[in-house]
């Protein structure tokens, strides 16, 4: 007999075999982190199950189980190896076994080539991410399957980090899409993660074997991935099993069962792990701290008891609805703190009815609401006003300290904070990465240690050892806790350890911050998560100042929202629009999906219609859906730039087509390529610009999936123009870009530079065409046309060097022109915004950032808030070259430390910096060039941007900025 | 405390009035036995250097204190190490400096400095001067220079690291009296920083007879004869090499009972000089600069040659000639992907594989621009030059756990010990006199 042992992330199966490899034992269960224990348990079981299962030879495996595994003495096997042993056992024939677990998602290949893979450091597409995604639309895990049975349409999610998905599904849901179209979507995403995130190039075919718990529970999913790879997977008897009858399989030694029992049961760990100190020495500090906060608190009256005029405020967030009533003196009469279950409509009406019972005479003033969901509660319910979160927390937080320096809002799933700077809002941090740092953060680990977020809250305040956890991704975090659970820390110690890691993440993540003078010393803090006291000592501790905490924290966007309905209010004389409890009675809320289809973005629309026939619809990046007309583009440089590259259309050539993907560089450069290959007599034919499905063609070959979004895109441009047919295709490396004489030198980052080799090594297909990926030098005019001719010659052998020398000369000119025009047209859009007082943005980024799938059409929504937009290189030539902080050595970068030198000069401009995630070099100029504006008293606002991105957050951003700068 | 000088562009420097003060330079940690000898090439010149030995996971955080967070991992380790040794209140702090290196290419990394001067700033610290190490002629220091002699003796340095490395790393994990090669590096290490204080063992032919010693004293370890997984390392420089970086990765492949081989230093130094000759020839520039170049190169060729002279008499696996690695990309990507390791990372586990060492560990911080490109996205066709290649690609950052690191490398060395247990069993199959022999993970 042979028994194998897997201890994944979230359960541990144990199984035995019998001589032939018969599985004559299995179980299955979740063992909550309580690791130790629950073999000890396991062991005991199978023991009284099966006669003589101590003679069997044990191995165990799984990533939870490798430490415990050398300490107990039984023989460690690597999960993803032991599934294969198992799989050429059971299933021989194989080609491809898809296993996903609780944190891991992993790809065998058996055939041709063995080679595993395995998620990196990201768990987006895993067990954990459907768990997360199941929390958030508010149904058990086992109903995601048969809700995603009844789907109707699937929307692009995010799939690469819980968090994005986040972001992506909830505005779905707060627009009003459908719960069954959202989960398979979730479905789409995960398997969209696995194939672009694990095959790195390689096809998946022949036979397919589906193991693991998601793919083994779920259908749907299984359905989903047959779909994508246009195959028919199976998914064998005992799927759960691979991995233990695989560690069973390798096994080689007995163990005495005696003894491990024992030693698992007795397993205390090291106790070896990094702590913080205690976050309250004793129950009287804890005392202190208690009445020191209770002291920042409103006067409560009972609402049936009030007949002064009221104020109704209400924020609907990402994972709460918040609702207050504020009397005329500040007074809270009533408020409401609750989850949104994925939809905020139906709470706000049960909200407003419960209203209208406990006072039927009540005399509305006025109504306000911020949050995700302003929009759609707006419409619904005919509120007064809308208004943006940052906004909202800041007039709450005047009300209980009027000289506040920085607010800190810390909620479910969003860090807000900002600093004041002359009584306006300065300086603003969202979250958008990440949201490690949240509320959201904890409830997940409270979840999975099995307590309710309270519990497990107020078990940290008297943590002795507060783990040390760092700050992080909370799906590292899982590890680490695991990790520190082995070495003995104790469930108080994590959840003081995890307050204090919120708190890392929200100062070092979000803000930056390295210490209180930074931030000032009146502090506000506020928001759902600061009510557990753990938290709020944790941030008090590491800032080392005594911050205030109004005792309504978590309704302070509300309340914000109630204040700023009465200022707004004063001078009326009129009541309320909100819908009275008659009409209110007649509610009716209808949701439906369409694709916009007036443009290149094609948003997916939510119409949602209400009783009186009202519409509303969510989801536009424009107004063109709404008034049906086309949005006015003429102050919009980044609309004007496409237009220009679309002049550059391919004119007939004795040499025959040659092919240029328009991504990265290409961008900036199509004008040279295309004017030197013209001349050269080529037909130039670029790639279409960027879709989803282009992406989409691509994403298999994509080798490394931390790399930004628009070097994937390449994948899917040169995919198209082998489609197209294209027999050639040019494709240079540029280490060196011009030099614009504004900085120390002139690189292009290593991406920039270099993705063509990628492109070569990795998609077979330009294999069987003549791909040129030559290394050109467009920063020596002198020498390109030597050099450029030495290099194409090699395809081209009839090229003459006279030819190249006319050519180059041409092209350089071309570019110029093409600068000159863009430069042209930014002028004149300064011009006329300084005519009609308009403010300007300079919306800075890299020349591709104008791509319209890579920018989400954030230029359009900007543009919508009645801004002109212009971009960095508009203003780049307008400084002389002058010294910043740090090496000033890439071409795109020196225009954006010039942009932002030229707008500190200017009092109608503004810098919005866009950032494509995992731009390493945008690491150190995004410091930079929050530098040179703050110095000049600037705001800096950046925009992180993805495959996938929420325009929610990016909104809030630009409402605010354009609230600070007073419009 | 001496006064403090600034240039034109306000940049506080490193004065002759400091180095006569004594003024303490720091130097982050990379390589234990290379820098610990190099150490002594600057005291030797009048300069009072310390190497910071410091661990612990508050250097990460005091790293992240100070640091934008996405920047890559070795700027917040090299960072946090040398802010958190100056809060550490071990030294007298208007008396010490800090010396970090600088490439000047493409990649971030030539920032570092730039990033260190902005963390000293933030933590209150400003009046600690800063000295760039480069060769570029980026940023000068009136009480630093970096003259011929001192280069010499840092590549002499260099080239003994590189070879106690190799050797040790060829004997260890095979010693039948545990203990011993490391016992060598120490006595080997002692003696050189020796010879480096009083300005000795630099010359080419000191060189040869001290590696030709040092050879063959690790030739006499005893060594049991039993075959291991063997596993090459390469990545970006600082994870590559750095205890730090790489959460000890040499120890942990060596715990798990494998032979390690990490290609040494001086490719990178030779690939460094040669990406200045290859861009003269992708894009034309100065015959002269050139001709420099080319004389520093043979230069450099001609300590490989002692190198390879010195291991291959006494029975060891030699280091590459870099022109040998160079010739092993030709074809696959081009030598004018210069930045970061550039194709040199490639090239690597090409020559590895091509060595016995297909198994191969590629580190990399999160996020590493270069790497993208010269690692993960050349892994693919690696594989297809040689299928035998068994690769795994780690990333490292703050936030990456240990467990999961150490899970996906134990994946890769399951496969590799796989591969090895068959290649025994064919072995035996062919000559049966093979007594016993297990491979070991």
């Amino acid at each position: 007999m042979r028994l194998g042992l897997d201890i994944g992330s979230t359960t541990i199966k144990c199984v035995v075999l019998d001589e032939n490899n018969k599985l004559l034992y299995s179980t299955y269960e979740r063992h909550y982190s309580q690791i130790t224990t629950k073999i000890g348990e396991i062991l005991n079981k199978v023991r009284k199950e099966i006669p003589n299962v101590e003679k069997s030879l044990v191995a165990l495996s799984g990533s939870a189980g490798m430490g415990v595994a050398e300490d107990c003495g039984i023989s460690f096997v690597q999960e993803v190896y032991a599934t294969r042993v198992a799989t050429n056992t059971f299933i021989p024939g194989t080609d491809v076994v898809i296993e996903l677990g609780g944190e891991d998602a992993k790809i065998l290949f058996l055939s041709g080539g063995m080679e595993v893979r395995m998620n990196g450091t990201c768990a987006g597409g895993t067990g954990a991410f459907i768990d997360q995604m199941a929390t958030l639309l508010n149904v058990p895990l086992e109903e995601m399957n048969d809700l995603a049975k009844g789907y109707e349409k699937t929307y692009t999610i995010a799939s690469r980090c819980g968090v994005f998905a986040k972001t992506d599904i909830q505005p779905l849901l707060n627009q009003g899409a459908r719960k069954a179209d959202i989960a398979q979507s979730i479905f789409r995403a995960v398997v969209n993660q696995t194939v672009a995130g694990l095959a790195q190039g390689r096809e998946i075919e022949g036979n397919v074997v589906y193991l693991g718990g998601p793919l083994t529970f779920m259908e749907e999913l299984r359905k989903a991935f047959d779909e994508e790879l246009n195959t028919k997977g199976t998914c064998p008897e005992n799927s759960l099993y691979y991995v233990a009858c695989g560690a069973a399989l390798c096994a080689d030694s007995t163990i005495d069962f005696d003894s491990v029992i024992d030693k698992v049961s007795n397993y205390r760990g090291t106790g070896n792990f990094a702590f913080n100190p205690p976050l309250f020495k004793n129950e009287k500090e804890y005392e202190a701290f208690k009445n020191r906060h209770a002291k920042a608190t409103v006067k409560e009256v009972p609402l049936k008891d009030y007949d002064g005029l009221c104020y109704i405020g209400m924020d609907a967030g990402s994972t709460t609805v918040k609702a207050v009533v504020m009397g005329e003196n500040g007074e809270l009469l009533h408020s409401k703190y609750l989850s949104n279950s994925g939809n905020p409509v139906p709470i706000i009406k049960d909200f407003l009815q419960e209203l209208y019972t406990i006072k039927p005479d009540i005399k509305i003033k006025a109504s306000a609401v911020t949050g995700y969901g302003e929009d759609i509660i707006k419409n619904a319910f005919c509120v007064d006003y809308g208004i943006v979160e940052t906004v909202a927390h800041f007039t709450a937080a005047k009300s209980f300290m009027p000289d506040v320096e920085f607010v800190i809002d810390i909620g479910g799933q969003d860090i807000k904070c900002f600093k004041v700077h002359n009584g306006a809002i300065d300086n603003i941090f969202l979250n958008e990465a990440c949201s490690s740092g949240c509320g959201s953060f904890l409830q997940t680990f409270a979840n999975a240690l099995g307590y309710s977020i309270q519990d497990f809250a107020s078990l940290g305040i008297f943590g002795k050892h507060p783990v040390d956890l760092g700050s992080r991704c909370t799906v590292f975090m899982n590890s680490s806790v695991k990790q520190a659970q082995k070495d003995g820390a104790t469930i108080e110690d994590i959840s003081s350890g995890l307050s204090l890691s919120v708190v890392k993440n929200a100062l070092y993540k979000v803000i930056r911050a390295s210490g209180p003078d930074e931030l000032g010393k009146k502090i506000v803090v506020q928001g759902g998560t600061f009510l557990n006291d753990a938290v709020l000592r944790a941030f008090e501790q590491e800032m080392g100042v005594n911050v205030v905490r109004p005792t309504i924290s978590g309704l302070m966007g509300a309340y914000g929202a109630a204040l700023y309905a009465q200022s707004k209010s004063q001078n009326s004389s009129e009541l309320s629009t909100l819908l009275g409890s008659e009409k209110l009675e007649n509610f009716v809320h209808k949701i439906s999906v369409v694709n916009c289809g007036l443009c290149n973005n094609n948003c997916r629309l939510t119409v949602n219609t209400f009783a009186d026939g009202r519409k509303f619809i969510a989801g536009n990046r424009c107004e063109r859906p709404i008034t049906k007309k086309a949005p006015d583009e003429s102050m919009n440089i980044y609309e004007y730039k496409l237009k220009l590259l679309e002049e550059y259309k391919p004119i007939e050539g004795s040499r025959g087509k040659i092919g240029i993907p328009m991504g990265l560089n290409m961008y900036e450069l199509l004008p040279f390529w295309h004017r030197f290959f013209t001349e050269l007599g080529f037909e130039v034919v670029k790639s279409p610009f960027s879709t989803r499905k282009l992406y989409q063609k691509g994403q298999q070959t994509i080798p490394s999936d931390t790399v930004c979004f628009p070097a994937k895109l390449m994948h899917g441009h040169v995919k198209a123009l082998i489609d197209e047919g294209v027999d050639t295709i040019f494709y240079p490396c540029l280490s060196y870009n011009l030099d614009e004489k504004l900085g120390d030198n002139h690189y292009n980052c290593p991406v920039v530079a270099y993705y063509p080799e990628v492109i070569y090594n990795n998609m077979k297909e330009v294999h069987n065409i003549t791909f040129i990926k030559d290394y050109f030098g467009i920063h020596r005019k002198k020498d390109f046309a030597k050099k450029a001719y030495e290099a194409l010659s090699k395809y081209f052998p009839d090229l003459t060097a006279k030819e190249v020398k006319n050519a180059t000369k041409l092209a350089y000119e071309e570019y110029d022109r093409y600068f000159e025009r863009v430069r042209a047209r930014g002028d004149e859009i300064i011009a006329q915004a300084e005519k009609e007082g308009k403010e300007i943005i300079v919306l800075s980024g890299r020349p591709y950032h104008i791509d319209p799938e890579i920018n989400h059409g954030i230029s359009k929504m900007i543009g919508s808030f009645g801004v002109a937009i212009i971009s960095e290189d508009c203003v780049s030539n307008k400084v002389e070259k002058f010294k910043v902080g740090v090496l000033n050595q890439w071409t795109y970068h020196s225009r954006l430390y010039a942009a932002a030198r030229y707008v500190s000069t200017r009092d109608d401009m503004n810098l919005v910096q866009l950032v494509s995630f995992g731009c390493g070099v945008d690491a150190i100029t995004t410091d930079e060039v929050r530098d040179i504006l703050e110095k000049n008293g600037k705001i800096y606002t950046q925009i992180k941007i993805d495959e996938i991105t929420n325009l929610g957050a990016v909104k809030i951003r630009i409402r605010s900025l354009l609230a600070a700068i007073g419009r | 405390m001496a006064k403090l000088v600034y240039d034109k562009d306000g940049r506080l420097m490193y004065t002759k009035e400091m180095n006569d003060e004594g003024y303490k330079i720091l130097v982050p940690m990379m390589m234990p036995v290379h820098f610990g000898i190099l150490m002594d090439a600057f005291r030797h010149e009048g300069y009072n250097v310390e190497l910071l030995d410091t661990n612990g996971p508050e250097i990460a955080q005091t790293g992240l204190k100070y640091v934008h967070n996405d920047t890559c991992y070795p700027a917040l380790l090299v960072i946090g190490q040398l802010i958190n040794a100056l809060e550490s209140g071990k030294y007298d702090l208007n008396k010490t400096a800090l010396m970090i290196t600088q490439t000047g290419g493409g990649c971030r990394a030539s920032n570092y400095i730039h990033l260190l001067r902005k963390g000293l700033k933030k933590a209150g610290l400003e009046q600690i001067p800063v000295i760039s190490l480069n060769l570029s002629g980026l940023e000068k220091n009136p009480g630093f220079k970096i003259t011929l002699p001192l280069i010499r003796r840092v590549i002499a340095g260099l080239v003994y690291g590189d070879v106690l490395m190799t050797v040790r790393n060829q004997t260890k994990p095979y010693e039948v009296n545990k203990g011993e090669s490391d016992a060598l590096v120490e006595k080997w290490q002692d003696k050189l920083s020796k010879d480096f204080n009083e300005g000795k063992s630099y010359r080419f032919k000191e060189m040869e007879s001290i590696l030709d010693s040092i050879c063959g004293d690790f030739a006499k370890i005893e060594k049991t004869g039993e075959k291991k997984v063997r596993v090459g390392v390469v990545g970006e420089i600082y994870v590559k090499y750095a205890r730090l970086g790489n959460n000890d990765l040499e120890q942990f492949l060596y715990d798990q009972g494998c032979e390690v081989c990490l290609p040494g230093v001086m490719g990178f130094a030779a690939f460094k000089i040669d990406n200045r000759i290859e861009d003269i020839k992708l894009y034309g520039g100065s015959r002269a600069k050139k001709k420099v170049c080319e004389i520093m190169l043979e230069y450099v060729s001609k300590t490989e040659d002692m190198m390879i002279a010195a291991t291959t008499k006494h029975g060891f696996q030699p280091p590459s000639k870099y022109a040998h690695t160079k010739s092993l990309v030709d074809g696959v990507i081009g030598f004018g992907s210069k930045m970061g390791e550039g194709w040199l990372l490639t090239a690597e586990m090409l020559e590895l594989a091509e060595t016995g060492f297909e198994n191969i560990v590629c580190t990399q911080p999160f996020g590493c621009l270069p790497n993208h490109i010269n690692g993960k996205g050349m892994i693919r066709r690696i594989k297809e030059i040689n299928p035998k290649a068994n690769i795994v690609a780690i990333d490292y950052d703050p936030g990456a756990p240990r467990v999961n690191q150490e899970n996906r490398i134990k994946l890769m060395l399951a496969v590799a010990k796989e591969e090895l247990d068959k290649r025994i069993v064919v072995k035996k199959k062919g000559s049966k006199k093979d007594n016993k022999e297990k491979a070991t993970v």
